[in-house]
């Protein structure tokens, strides 16, 4: 069985601080990861290596520092690397994003993709179900467990209020949440293997696509305006007595009318 | 193609045939941007079984609402479920899309998106129409919520949104609200469902419904203990309102989690929320601070939760509730 990861390389974004004063976003020495629902995705891909026997692929799209968490999907047992990296690829919103990574994908062999449910930067969840839309296979996103029986995917799938248990012939697809999926360390014995593995870099000519219908000029949506939040103003804090707190803070629902 | 787009459509999610509460918050925000286009709003019902809860669709504020009502679509899966809304699309030209971000939304709405060739704009917390261009304009938290982004799909149509739970207003149901009620075939057979649900299992939702709350006594750290805690469910009977937690609360294990208020957790937007013993994460504020009045108490001068707070108070929290619970009691 043929097996694809498709990961994301981000900013720790619970390490992104706002600056107290202007209220921006410092991303000077904020650390880059894994993505967290990414790294439950190559955790699934290697439980069924494991128990069934696969050959696991991983794909990133990003700039070409973007290599480190492949190396890392390396260190954790994947078998194959491919970086997709090009300037035609930058400004790409999840349409564009979704329809650059499934061109490549169609150029491979496999039985089921999988992805990280949503990356913690943009928080969209949006790009998995598009890849597989574009390649035209089913899925089951929010995904907590896999396994196969009889050459079918059997997967968990969480709602709110449920989870469907829903078997999928392959080729088909997953989204994994890192929320019950505990990924495994890196291989001691693999890291150096990891190291010294080529890495296969995938640009534009490689997909036969127009130009005109990926990056920042294929995409249906684009950023008007983004900023920080700010500090809105609010009231001033006061240093008093617990008694003269707790009239302070009735006085102000009633005057509210909330009480 | 915006000459023949028009109207906003409202995904009316269910489950076992119970509208969910976030589609109808939806129908409430599509009515505020309707006014602005002179559109109508037209609520897209699907499931098996589905049609008897048609009529609550117009009676929530919808001017129509499509029915698509089959055994096929029991339960969710991807397929049929983006077949029908596509043929939606096909026959009506919506100007709008609008699906609620939950787990079966932001399964949906991609899917769709893809298919026909459109933009779409995820988990969103604010919709505005542009007063020029009449195009949507959609805000949304990315970069764990530090960052707002405001999103346009200038050129492609259907806009499609998904938009977040909790923070919409929805209106309330009136029996005297008319509109039509459409029924739809829209040819999606046996042969789409091209995924097996083997079994569904139900689980209990959470209890305690943090995000339909007027009033939230929240609490963090600071409050030290379980103990502490009994102080702000003191408080929050009193007013009436329901007790929550941040995340280092949770992970302490003094509330459970889908009391959790942020980024992780819950999203709430009540009338009051007094935060206690919270030094006010980036992630926590991001899931309260659309809350009308904020009362802050902490004995951090320093705690980043005032700078959000209309009243703060630097102060012990065990020593400030009790004496608060006793002012509160007298003034009923």
């Amino acid at each position: 069985m043929n097996i694809i990861v498709c990961v994301k390389q981000v900013p720790d974004t619970t390490e992104v601080k706002l600056d107290p004063v202007t209220g921006t976003l410092i991303r000077e020495g904020v650390p880059t990861i894994m993505n967290p629902d990414d790294k439950a995705a190559l955790e699934l891909a290697l439980q069924l290596k494991d128990n069934n026997g696969a050959t696991v692929t991983v794909v990133t799209m990003g700039p070409p520092q973007a290599e480190k968490v492949l190396r890392e999907a390396l260190g954790m047992g994947a078998d194959e690397a491919y970086l997709m990296t090009d300037r035609a690829f930058a400004g790409a919103d999840t349409w564009a994003t979704s329809k650059t990574i499934a061109a490549f994908l169609k150029t491979l062999q496999y039985d089921l993709i999988i992805c990280g449910r949503q990356a913690i930067d943009g928080d969209t969840a949006q790009v998995g179900p598009q890849i597989c839309e574009h390649l035209g296979i089913p899925q089951v996103s929010y995904c907590e467990e896999v396994k196969m029986e009889d050459g079918a995917i059997i997967a968990k799938r969480q709602f709110e209020d449920r989870h469907h248990i829903i078997k999928m012939k392959t080729p088909c697809a997953l989204t994994a949440l890192s929320e019950c999926i505990e990924p495994r360390y890196m291989n001691v014995g693999k890291i150096v293997d990891a190291y010294e593995k080529e890495i296969k870099v995938i640009g534009f000519d490689a997909l036969g696509l127009e130009r005109d219908e990926i990056g920042l000029k294929g995409s249906p949506t684009k950023v008007k305006k983004s900023g920080s939040k700010g500090v809105i103003p609010k009231g001033e804090k006061m240093e008093v007595e617990p008694a003269e707190a707790a009239t302070i803070i009735t006085e102000y629902l009633h005057k509210n009318h909330i009480i | 193609m915006s000459d023949i787009s028009k109207d906003i459509y409202v995904y009316i999610e269910q489950r076992d045939c119970q509208i969910e509460k976030g589609s109808i918050e939806l129908i409430g925000e599509a009515k505020k941007l309707a006014k602005e286009l002179d559109y109508k709003v037209v609520g897209v019902i699907i499931g098996n079984g589905v049609s008897k809860v048609a009529n609550e669709v117009i009676e929530y504020g919808a001017d129509e609402v499509i029915v698509i009502d089959a055994p096929v679509f029991e339960n969710y899966t991807t397929e049929p479920y983006t077949k029908a809304m596509v043929y939606v699309i096909n026959e009506r030209h919506p100007d709008i899309i609008l699906v609620s971000a939950s787990s079966l939304g932001r399964d949906l709405a991609p899917r769709i998106s893809a298919r026909v060739h459109t933009g779409l704009t995820a988990d969103c917390t604010q919709l505005e129409i542009d007063p020029e261009k009449k195009i949507l304009l959609m805000t949304r938290p990315a970069f764990g919520g530090n960052i707002m982004a405001t999103i346009i799909c200038e050129n492609n149509r259907p806009q499609i949104a998904t938009v977040r739970g909790g923070v919409m207003q929805a209106l309330d149901k009136d029996p005297a609200r008319t509109g039509v009620i459409t029924n739809m075939d829209t040819g999606v057979t046996e042969a789409d469902l091209n995924v097996e649900v083997l079994e569904v299992i139900k689980s209990v939702r959470d209890k305690v419904d943090i995000s339909a709350a007027e009033i939230i006594v929240s609490g963090g750290r600071g409050v030290g203990s379980t103990e502490g805690f009994k102080l702000l469910e003191d408080v929050a009977n009193i007013l009436g309102g329901v007790v929550a937690g941040s995340r280092g609360a949770v992970d302490e294990g003094w509330v459970s989690k889908p009391q959790q208020v942020g980024q992780t957790g819950t999203t709430v937007r009540p009338k009051l929320y007094i935060a206690c013993g919270i030094s006010g994460a980036i992630q926590h504020i991001a899931g309260m601070e659309g809350s009308e009045y904020i009362i802050a108490i902490n004995k951090d001068p320093g705690a980043e939760i005032f700078k959000y707070a209309n009243v703060g108070i630097v102060g012990d929290v065990k020593k400030v509730l009790p004496l608060l619970a006793k002012e509160l009691e007298a003034c009923k």
